[in-house]
């Protein structure tokens, strides 16, 4: 007995101070922490495959549902229409956010720190707030609700892009701070141009916060339900709004295979966008 | 045959709000000159600079490159490249694309511009690392890099902020003689920024000292440590011993001073100042020599070639520091006063003739001292 607890001593290399991984209360926080972010999406995704309507006992392997969730037509219009508003929001908000960024970066003016302050303000702002205050505002000015599409998409897109923006802002300008002023000096001093300056050294820089703002705006926007839900009208559902009309009448797996789905294009998106990232060689850490 | 200046600086000041970074400087840089601006931090060596480069605009004055005026030429349109402190290589372009940037924007073609980077990139002995990114190269090597960015612009005018200041001591030795090598090479004018003495003096064909924002002195290496103008200049460059005193004698061919800390001090050339004035006496600590007491003429109180009395001292050591090649020596005077004295260690046991608290007395010849007005 004491033989053997002398060779397991012997055998165990003593666990350094920053070693937090060989000790065992530590994995099993890190384990908890992890099945309690992921159980609940492998649940999901595990039940979009259940041969049930009532889904709540397993019953058996079916891809039945991601068919039916394909074929119904109003839940495909929703998701495109989530899928269309997120591109445009986040296409508009990578160029408003990062023009803001560099305004907010480079130039010196009254009242900069307000300026910085109500940038952010749609950052914290209630979204329960937003939505009425966007409601109001768009029946105050009367934007037109009976476009067709994609124009009947207008004040959703409006509307996200409100909120989208902010964050962009806020990830561009981190990303500037690290930004060596002398390497947009040196470009002059090349004979660069202000703009040729800009695209051909500030932008480069600032990309990985473009993109990371970009990823940000997207998900924010493809999967905001309480501003949408104030500002869209009976002929522009987006996929949350969808899904939560579905859910109020029951919980089928049908919504879990539509929201496996949507998981799937963020996942894969995100990994695409981190790709080409790290391919275009931005590794503008060291100096 | 009168040569124009490459750069003319008339009258230039520099004010941000209240504070004068540069004040009423002219200067007169000649092509091929390898120029240096010295000075401490904030002396408005760096903001002279850029305004050369275009990045800060005169307050008032004029600075003319190659006779034209520069008041309304941006940076881009300048016939000046400058290499950065910090180098500011663009890290997501290679090494090649770096060294080619200002060609392509200059709308050299590429052809003409491989060959031309491929030179550039030999010129500073990179040959061969076009194709790497920065963040493979050491501090070193994005210096060069920088250097053939700019020389590969065939600029009129080089300018240099602080170039040496990141690299470590043996490789800004070297660096130091590699570059005075290049501008021989290209005859390129060049003008560096810098802080570091020993940079300056070993570089420079001619050196400004700057300080608060003022040109303090402009002369060759050898003239700024040897014939220093004030005592900022003696005490900046190189290292110094500076004693309050009044002059006591000046004629064309002799001077002496009397100072309470040092004692007589008698020089072999006129000073011309005021008589009784209140002067400065600066020695450089390599050029007092150090004697056991009791040995040799020093016993008699004067060295050779001073009168009697005159150009001696007597003190204890009471600091030392072995450098390897000199000794340093602090010694008090019998005044009080502290004499740094520096000896070389000319065979292998010198440095074992003093030590500390040793009695000594010292020497200096006549052509030693400098007198100061300033």
């Amino acid at each position: 007995m004491i033989a053997l607890f002398a060779r397991f001593g012997r055998g165990r290399t003593p666990v350094a101070p920053l070693e937090y991984t060989r000790r065992w209360w530590m994995r099993g926080w890190v384990g908890l922490v992890l099945l309690f972010l992921y159980l609940p999406l492998i649940t999901l995704i595990a039940f979009s495959f259940n041969d049930s309507r009532r889904n709540i006992v397993w019953r058996g392997f079916t891809l039945d549902y991601y068919d039916k969730a394909l074929n119904n037509t109003s839940l495909m219009e929703a998701l495109l229409n989530s899928l269309t508003i997120a591109a445009l929001a986040t296409a508009v908000s990578v160029v408003l956010g990062s023009l803001a960024a560099l305004w907010l970066w480079r130039f010196r003016f009254p009242f900069k720190a307000g300026a910085e302050g109500v940038m952010a303000l749609p950052i914290v702002v209630p979204e329960i707030c937003m939505g009425v205050a966007m409601l109001v505002f768009f029946a105050r000015i009367g934007f037109p609700t009976d476009l067709v599409w994609p124009f009947n998409l207008g004040a959703i897109t409006i509307a996200h892009i409100t909120f989208c923006f902010p964050f962009v802002t806020m990830v561009v300008r981190s990303r500037l701070t690290s930004f060596n002023r002398e390497e947009e000096e040196a470009a002059k001093d090349l004979g660069a141009s202000e703009w040729q300056a800009l695209r051909d050294v500030l932008i480069p820089h600032m990309m990985p916060g473009i993109v990371a703002g970009a990823l940000l705006a997207f998900t924010l926007s493809l999967d905001d339900f309480v501003i949408t839900f104030f500002t869209s009208g009976p002929n522009t559902i987006t996929f949350p709004v969808k899904i939560y009309s579905m859910v109020r009448f029951s919980v089928t797996p049908e919504v879990n295979a539509a929201s496996a789905m949507v998981i799937a294009i963020t996942v894969i998106l995100t990994t695409v966008a981190l790709k080409l990232q790290s391919r275009s060689g931005i590794s503008a850490q060291g100096h | 045959m009168a040569e124009n200046p490459i750069i003319e600086i008339r009258n230039v000041c520099k004010r941000f709000g209240q504070v004068t970074a540069v004040d009423n400087v002219s200067l007169n840089i000649m092509p091929g000159e390898f120029f240096v601006l010295l000075g401490p931090s904030g002396c408005g060596k760096t903001t002279l600079l850029r305004m050369i480069a275009g990045f800060e605009l005169p307050t008032e004055g004029q600075i003319l490159i190659d006779g034209q005026d520069m008041a309304r030429v941006p940076p881009n349109k300048r016939p000046v490249n400058m290499v950065f402190q910090s180098y500011a290589v663009f890290p997501h372009m290679s090494v090649a694309d770096n060294v080619g940037y200002g060609l392509k924007i200059a709308g050299v073609g590429g052809a003409e511009r491989e060959s031309r980077v491929r030179e550039a990139l030999e010129l500073v002995k990179l040959d061969g690392f076009g194709a790497r990114k920065p963040n493979q190269l050491s501090g070193g090597q994005r210096q060069r890099v920088a250097l053939a960015r700019s020389l590969v612009m065939r600029p009129k005018v080089l300018l240099l902020d602080e170039p040496l200041s990141a690299l470590d001591a043996k490789l800004r030795a070297q660096m130091q003689f590699e570059l005075a090598d290049l501008q021989d090479q290209v005859g390129i004018t060049f003008i560096t920024v810098t802080h570091d003495q020993d940079e300056a003096l070993s570089m420079a064909g001619r050196i400004a000292v700057m300080n608060k924002g003022e040109v303090a002195q402009l002369a060759s290496p050898s003239d700024l440590y040897e014939f220093p103008a004030n005592r900022f200049v003696a005490d900046f460059v190189g290292s110094v011993n500076l004693f309050e005193g009044k002059l006591t004698l000046d004629e064309p061919d002799r001077a002496a001073v009397d100072c309470p800390g040092l004692g007589k001090v008698y020089l072999n050339h006129g000073v011309t100042g005021p008589h009784g004035a209140d002067v400065w006496v600066a020695i450089r600590p390599e050029k007092i020599q150090l004697h056991v007491p009791g040995e040799g003429k020093a016993i008699r109180g004067a060295a050779e070639d001073a009168p009697e009395g005159h150009n001696f001292a007597r003190g204890t050591i009471k600091g030392m520091s072995y450098l390897g090649d000199i000794t340093l020596f602090e010694i008090r005077l019998e005044s009080g006063a502290m004499l740094r004295v520096s000896r070389p260690n000319m065979s292998r046991r010198d440095q074992e003739d003093f030590t500390w608290d040793d009695k000594v007395s010292m020497h200096w010849r006549a052509d030693s001292p400098v007198v100061l007005l300033s």
